[in-house]
């Protein structure tokens, strides 16, 4: 059964294209990563799939129907950015308050237990740490017992111990046939989660594929030198870039491009040789 | 209706949290009639009557001004709105939950002006004009229930906050609120109070709590005012619905 599905969708604001002719599927039981850099068309594409945007182009669905329709959203859960809690309620006000718009929720002590989060019931949200508001933003999601969820960079400014612990609720949501769609750029969090992944790019869908094939064509390094004359066409680079006098080479087999150099006789100096970071990585994908 | 009161509770509970504004709603108002008002109706009851209702309707006028015109403004620069856009209920209910917190910040607002009526004036009431005096104050609400809502809609925070302070002395003045009843303002308060939204608003108070009888220019005024503000707080809602959710 196909959750939430994306057909040919576009949103433009004005001049600016936010997401360009994207199709995606989601089926129950999935858990999706969406990877991108920032600026990539991640956030509009979820805020178009849990009803918070109009597509300019194309069609939307979730559970089946149009989900700004709020019949729709029933089993939906999203995470609201930490930042915009309201800061004077109690940290049981506003999960009650969540709870109250869906027809079986969690009781609040289960979700608060599950999240590490009893012992701030009567807290204030505006006076929890960075790490806890995040937590309870989260857990929020998980309000409405959903079918489907949402959640964005879901652990951006956590500590490790505290990832973990998230990591292992979606996982325990995922285990019992919950389908989730997660926003994030950290590659090593998509790796540790998903078990597909849809990189985004420019408001495109770069790649779709299980997250070894996605590392595989993300994973490139980049191997830079200082040259005169220009560097030969080489098998396996995957793009080429010129910074001043240095030249980077991207490319998914740094070794075999480094030998090719050598036994093609360039005169290169001050070699060097790294893992791309995601960034980049999205840059030689655009350029492909 | 449920979800409509679970949306009221939530903005009651925000404004209790912070009592300082609510002390801050409730104090201008009781302090207004304490420096204008008791000292100056000291055995006149029909002008104490008349003044407490003028002070009633600033008070309407102030509390719905600012609440709406700053709590919508301020709400919307923050990201819990577009979540709420995600739970299964569509805006009516956190609309709705948002109006019946505002009348009920209101009446709260109204209680210590009625107190110091009660206690150190000699202004008088027939239960009936009791009645018709509460439900003059919630038409008299309207128009600035949708002034606040406009200001709020259409501009962000820290200019909603100006606007509302820039509109409330000149409205109050104009519409001869500080002036107690009919007849006291200065002439050209006279001249323009009749087209201003407070001074019908306060006649239709007066109308209700004293044998006054109602002027047509004040309601044909307050009418198109109502009908104006009604224009503006709808476009400006529009606006930002398409702004920021389409």
């Amino acid at each position: 059964m196909i959750l939430a599905r994306a057909e040919k969708v576009s949103k433009r604001y004005g001049d600016t294209t936010a997401v360009d002719g994207v199709s995606l599927d989601v089926a129950a039981g999935e858990l999706v990563g969406l990877l991108g850099p920032n600026g990539a068309g991640k956030s509009t594409l979820v805020q178009l799939f849990t009803g918070q945007r109009r597509p300019t182009g194309g069609r939307v669905e979730l559970c089946g129907g149009d989900p700004r329709d709020p019949a729709h959203r029933r089993r939906l859960g999203v995470t609201p950015q930490e930042t915009g809690l309201p800061q004077t309620l109690r940290v049981g006000e506003v999960v009650d308050f969540v709870a109250r718009h869906y027809a079986d929720p969690l009781g609040r002590a289960e979700l608060l237990t599950r999240f590490g989060l009893d012992d701030l019931v009567r807290r204030q949200t505006g006076g929890l740490s960075g790490g806890q508001k995040r937590r309870l933003a989260v857990a929020l999601a998980f309000v409405g017992r959903p079918q489907i969820v949402f959640l964005d960079e879901p652990t951006t400014g956590l500590d490790v111990e505290a990832r973990r612990a998230l990591w292992d609720a979606v996982r325990a949501f995922h285990a019992d046939g919950g389908t989730v769609v997660l926003t994030s750029h950290y590659l090593e969090e998509i790796e540790a989660l998903a078990t597909r992944a849809v990189v985004v790019g420019g408001g495109r869908v770069l790649a779709d594929d299980t997250v070894d094939a996605v590392r595989g064509s993300v994973g490139r390094r980049r191997v830079s030198l200082t040259v005169a004359g220009g560097v030969p066409e080489l098998p396996g680079v995957l793009a080429v870039e010129t910074e001043g006098d240095r030249t980077h080479l991207y490319t998914a087999d740094a070794d075999r491009t480094v030998r090719d150099l050598v036994a093609a006789r360039v005169p290169f100096h001050d070699l060097e040789v790294r893992p791309t970071s995601l960034e980049e990585a999205f840059l030689t994908l655009t350029a492909v | 209706m449920s979800l409509t009161l679970t949306h009221a509770r939530f903005h009651l509970l925000e404004a209790v949290r912070i009592p300082v504004a609510l002390i801050g709603s409730a104090f201008f108002p009781a302090a207004s009639m304490l420096f204008f008002v008791v000292p100056f109706t000291r055995d006149d009851a029909v002008g104490a009557t008349y003044a407490t209702a003028s002070m009633l309707t600033f008070t309407v006028m102030t509390t719905n001004l600012f609440q709406y015109g700053i709590g919508v403004a301020t709400d919307r620069d923050q990201p819990w709105s577009p979540y709420l856009r995600t739970l299964p209920s569509g805006p009516l209910p956190s609309f709705a939950g948002r109006i019946v917190a505002g009348l009920a910040m209101m009446l709260l607002s109204l209680i210590p002006v009625l107190v110091v009526a009660a206690l150190l004036t000699p202004a008088t009431v027939s239960p009936g004009g009791l009645v018709a005096g509460l439900g003059a104050l919630v038409l008299a609400a309207v128009p600035f229930t949708l002034m606040g809502l406009a200001i709020g809609y259409a501009l962000p925070a820290k200019a909603a906050i100006v606007a509302a302070q820039v509109l409330f002395l000149p409205l109050a003045f104009g519409g001869g609120l500080f002036t107690g009843g009919p007849g006291n303002e200065p002439g050209f308060v006279a001249t323009v109070a009749p087209y201003l939204p407070t001074r019908g608003a306060a006649e239709l108070m007066w109308a209700a709590v004293t044998d006054f009888p109602l002027n047509g220019t004040s309601m044909a005024a307050l009418i198109v005012w109502t009908v104006a503000l009604l224009g503006a707080a709808v476009w400006a809602y529009r606006r930002d619905e398409g702004r920021r959710f389409s």
